[in-house]
């Protein structure tokens, strides 16, 4: 209605890429995976590598990304996706593989394949959705859920006593010898998008030059699980994630560039509001 | 000369989720009262001040927003 002059190929400044599947994605409204597929596939298409990279998809809502991503893809079992990628990039040295997980797949069930992995330093990259819930299953209280947080098992808020601390899986294989670029980003704003698409594409170069593991984390929401709406799951997240998942550079270059001192969730816990 | 955008909402992908509406610098985006075939309120132009920045096709979760932008 105000767009007939201004709607013309040559006027064109921005569209969905074409490694993304023409498919409706079938996350729920606002969801962040949506998102992060899409950054994920600018890197592909602007670094030119779509015919040689190889994406493991894993258990959780995510675990239909193949129908998505318009490069190889295969499905792992539950948890097991590092150790799946391990496999396809000791194989296929020259393409880039990259798994997709969400915090029930990489740091519940799949925690040992995933410290294994960046222990060894394999050459992958693994991308790592939090949402400090399970999404899929119904919002029961994940390893990442915050002290405090109201989860369909944690009714009154998860409790420290009964539950154990939030788990910093990110921070825990920053420490480990074989992980060279660790990163923690998010997608909800314009400003976070470009910041994360920068390190999605520093990962795939890092790869290209067998670095080590690459791991990206990316703090997300889940408005379902979490009974809001997207924009107001969103704010939830810049208020109450954003101080316990600090956002930004943990490792460059095989170095640790921010300390992690377990000291700080101490005083993040009285800060947590329950909603 | 003044740059003026426009975006193209895929109307029946779009899920109404409104992320797009809430990082719109010129509140050009809002839901509609219509809805699409999945019973939605997809997102749609509400005016004429859009500026083509593509902040909406950055954070849209289904990419269906295809922004154009031109000198007028």
């Amino acid at each position: 209605m105000f767009n007939e002059e201004i709607v013309k190929p040559e006027n064109l400044v921005y569209k969905k890429t074409s490694v993304l599947t023409d498919a409706v994605m079938h996350y729920c409204p606002g969801c962040p995976h949506g998102t992060i597929h899409r950054i994920i596939a600018e890197v592909i298409d602007e670094m030119g590598i779509q015919d040689k990279t190889i994406g493991i998809a894993p258990v959780g809502c995510s675990v239909l990304a193949y129908n998505y991503f318009n490069v190889d893809f295969v499905e792992a079992a539950h948890g097991r996706a590092p150790a799946l990628a391990s496999a396809i990039q000791r194989l296929h040295p020259e393409h880039h593989t990259f798994t997709y997980q969400g915090d029930g797949d990489l740091a519940a069930i799949g925690t040992a394949e995933t410290i294994h992995a960046c222990n060894r330093g394999e050459n992958i990259i693994i991308f790592f959705v939090n949402n400090a819930i399970y999404g899929m299953t119904g919002g029961q209280m994940a390893p990442t859920t915050l002290v405090g947080m109201k989860s369909a098992t944690t009714p009154y808020g998860r409790r420290v006593d009964l539950n154990g601390w939030p788990l910093q899986i990110t921070e825990l294989v920053a420490q480990l010898p074989g992980t060279n670029f660790v990163t923690r980003q998010s997608a909800s704003t314009p400003a976070d998008v470009r910041k994360a698409k920068a390190a999605v594409r520093k990962a795939f170069e890092n790869q290209a030059a067998k670095k080590g593991t690459q791991f990206v984390e990316f703090v997300s929401t889940c408005n379902s699980g979490w009974k809001m709406t997207p924009v107001a799951a969103n704010e939830w997240m810049r208020q109450n994630m954003f101080p316990k998942y600090v956002l930004g550079d943990i490792k460059v270059e095989g170095e640790i560039v921010r300390e992690y001192n377990p000291a700080d969730s101490k005083v993040i816990r009285d800060l947590v509001s329950v909603k | 000369m003044a740059i003026k955008g426009a975006i193209v909402v895929d109307k029946e992908k779009c899920k109404g989720c409104g992320v797009c509406a809430s990082v719109c610098p010129k509140q050009v985006i809002a839901l509609s009262k219509n809805v699409n075939g999945k019973g939605y309120n997809y997102a749609e132009m509400v005016n004429g001040d859009c500026i083509g920045c593509a902040s909406c096709g950055m954070v849209c979760p289904d990419g269906v927003i295809t922004v154009y932008k031109a000198k007028v």
